[in-house]
């Protein structure tokens, strides 16, 4: 039987008032803004290969945001959400875990599923919704998912991978895996009720999980003044009883330290970690949103010249690991086939009307396989109605 | 075989569940060394260990949140949401998450071990928020399973067929039957399929259909229509989603009548749905309009109950009414 193990306060006899912001959670940051370590600092094991991977693996991702926006402009394709800004947040927290660890996402870390392998192929079958697409085509770009990745599939409602990941990682725990669970969220899904019911249920039941709220300074339009009163998310986890890291989202190094600590504790200690990485969303919401209504281009500059991706390549050059010339050529090859794979991409067709039945259980029942029939026959009626399927139901 | 109630029978499920399959947990609010407000989980922790049997804090949308993640991982767990009255919470996790799980990425990731169990329905002075019985909300999601058993028998098969589908099931207990309902039970494993209703009584002059605790009321009915030479035919949908058409169909042309009796308030309840296609399936066949006997369209009333019920009374003067038609 488990007993009351709340620690009993101490007694005072005046009234005492905590001050809401007598908690002040300090920021981590091993570069400053021109990549340059501070003085003294233990900067984290990262090997040549990986650190060039992590390098590649943001330039990619900023071209393909980049690319992707435009797109959306031309009419390619119908949505985009850009991580522009956030780069090293992603892909820094991704290249700290196992391969095994499970990452789940809220829809801005296209770069942690870059740095798993995610082909630009894959990117571009599923912002085309083409027969090719792992998600059949089911759901608005940029709700990637990849089992063989380790990365859930996307879902829109905000925070509901919260409570999900703690889920997930007590079944980790529970089959004595050693790996753990990542998910990330923004500063606007934390007001959410699944991120208070997640953490709380992960802290209790001591799972191996590591939630990492991009605070990226805005939801939609909405700045973090108008969404929290506190010092950030950061402070939630202590009240939680829950150990917690703040961390500049905009210093890869800090992230990958910060991420590689957490990860030591959830695993080997079973002790769930809220990481708060300070960032900020360098381009709109999505592409359904202005930013030059709700903000001003002074507040853009000033996270412009502390750019995640300028900072990392200014170590790098430092460090010798790559020179300006070859930073460029890759970029440019990038560009290339990203422009090659959208061009392929576009041309597949969406998938088979067959899938639309698919997946809604493990087998189709018989009232959706009746639906199926009676849709068919209406499309083989007005095949010019329904032009991207009615080829396939001749 | 040996006597069990229903809620001895739905613990005798999970406990062969957790017996055969390691990956099968049990959660929820007091479901641990307390062994749930209702009992059902009683002595499953000292059996199978805290690790597999705990309580949950207090947050049904994490608790389904939770339990959505554990079945994505590969898990089977049993979440259970104290009454089906506070399932709301929890409403988009189960709606927008379970529901979509497998269908949203393609058959990458699924909840399909998900098991949610959840007590429903009046008749025990519960007033608004101890009473309700909100299937219909969930029937409108495609994705689920929703399952209602009748009796101690139905609930064991029907929970051990749920708890090992591929598909997340949400498996709604008729409350008021817990202590009530008491039967022969086998005390080893067996299933009853899901999705296929049961002819409970067969009958020529008219259909009854009803799923969970009403079948109780629509029996009570159906033996005052015998008495005036009436004939009724009884189904049990036992699953209402997906539920069984072809059964009531096939029973309706036999009979050309049918009374819908359920417990939910009457607009939009699912019998609407069991009417809208029957007179599809059958209009032909029908002798009179489809008739349905539900709750009244109020909040579930406390001082009211006995009125507001729709009670075999008023399930017997519908019969009444369809023959007279």
């Amino acid at each position: 039987m488990a007993t009351q193990t709340t620690k009993q306060p101490d007694v005072v006899t005046s009234v005492e008032v905590i001050d809401g912001h007598a908690l002040r959670i300090p920021m981590f940051q091993l570069l400053d803004k021109d990549g340059k370590p501070h003085e003294g600092v233990t900067l984290p094991e990262i090997d040549k290969d990986l650190a060039l991977k992590m390098f590649s693996t943001m330039q990619f991702i900023r071209v393909l945001d980049e690319r992707m926006i435009a797109a959306q402009r031309q009419g390619r394709i119908s949505f985009y959400l850009s991580s522009l800004g956030e780069e090293a947040a992603s892909i820094g927290s991704a290249a700290a875990l196992k391969f095994d660890d499970m990452i789940m996402g809220q829809y801005r870390e296209q770069g942690s599923l870059a740095f798993r392998g995610f082909t630009i192929k894959q990117f571009m079958n599923q912002l085309f919704s083409n027969a090719e697409d792992l998600g059949k085509g089911r759901q608005m770009p940029v709700h990637y998912g990849c089992a063989d990745l380790n990365f859930m599939t996307i879902s829109s409602p905000l925070g509901t991978q919260i409570p999900q990941a703690t889920g997930y990682a007590y079944g980790q725990k529970h089959e004595d895996s050693g790996l753990c669970t990542l998910v990330y969220f923004g500063e606007g899904a934390a007001s959410e009720g699944d991120f208070h019911a997640g953490l709380n249920m992960a802290s209790v039941l001591k799972v191996p999980a590591i939630f990492f709220c991009r605070n990226n300074g805005y939801a939609i339009s909405t700045p973090i003044s108008e969404q929290l009163a506190g010092d950030g998310i950061a402070p939630r986890g202590v009240g939680y009883g829950m150990k917690t890291i703040r961390v500049d989202g905009n210093d890869i190094l800090a992230v990958y330290a910060a991420t590689q600590e957490a990860r030591r504790l959830a695993v080997e200690e079973n002790e769930p970690v809220l990481i708060e990485a300070m960032s900020y969303r360098m381009a709109g919401h999505s592409t359904s949103d202005d930013p030059t209504g709700y903000r001003t281009r002074d507040e853009e500059q000033a996270w412009r010249d502390k750019c995640p991706l300028k900072r990392f390549r200014n170590y790098l050059l430092s460090k010798g690991w790559i020179n300006e010339d070859d930073a460029d050529a890759q970029q440019q090859e990038v560009k290339e086939a990203v422009l090659a794979a959208l061009k392929e991409a576009e041309k597949v067709p969406v998938p088979h009307i067959d899938e639309i039945i698919n997946d809604v259980y493990d087998t189709p029942t018989e009232q959706l396989k009746e639906q199926l029939e009676q849709l068919k026959e209406h499309v083989r009626k007005y095949p010019d109605a329904y032009p991207k399927t009615s080829e396939g139901v001749k | 075989m040996a006597k069990m109630n229903l809620l001895q029978a739905i613990n005798s499920a999970l406990d062969v569940a957790m017996a055969k399959n390691e990956k099968v947990t049990v959660f929820g609010e007091d479901v641990g060394h307390f062994g749930g407000v209702f009992r059902a989980t009683s002595g499953l922790q000292e059996k199978y260990g805290r690790s597999r049997c705990f309580n949950t804090p207090l947050v049904e949308q994490g608790i389904i949140g939770f339990a959505n993640g554990l079945a994505s991982q590969g898990g089977l767990p049993v979440a259970e949401i104290q009454f089906g009255d506070y399932i709301f919470p929890a409403f988009d996790q189960i709606v927008n998450e379970t529901a979509k799980f497998r269908y949203r990425s393609g058959n990458e990731f699924d909840v399909g071990g998900l098991t949610i169990r959840t007590p429903y329905g009046g008749g025990i002075h519960g007033g608004h928020y101890h009473s309700q019985s909100p299937e219909a909300y969930f029937a409108h999601t495609p994705g689920l399973k929703i399952v209602i058993p009748r009796n101690p028998y139905e609930a064991k098969g029907l929970l051990l067929s749920a708890i090992f589908d591929p598909n997340p099931v949400l498996f709604m207990e008729p409350k008021r039957m817990y202590r009530a309902a008491v039967g022969e039970v086998p005390e080893e494993e067996y299933t009853i399929p899901l999705g296929k209703a049961e002819v409970v009584k067969e009958g020529s002059d008219i259909t009854l259909v009803g799923w969970g605790a009403q079948i109780e009321v629509i029996e009570k009915a159906a033996e005052l229509a015998e008495k005036d030479g009436v004939s009724c035919e009884i189904i049990d949908l036992r699953s209402i989603l997906p539920w069984d058409a072809d059964t009531v169909a096939e029973s309706v042309m036999k009979t050309g009548r049918l009374v819908i009796s359920q417990e939910a308030p009457h607009t939009m309840a699912f019998g609407s749905e069991v009417a809208a296609t029957i007179q599809e399936k059958a209009f032909l066949y029908l002798e009179s309009p489809i008739a349905r006997v539900s709750g009244l369209d109020t909040p579930y009333p406390l001082a009211h109950e006995k009125e507001y019920m729709a009670d075999h009374l008023k399930t017997y003067e519908a019969i009444k009414r369809s023959l007279n038609y």
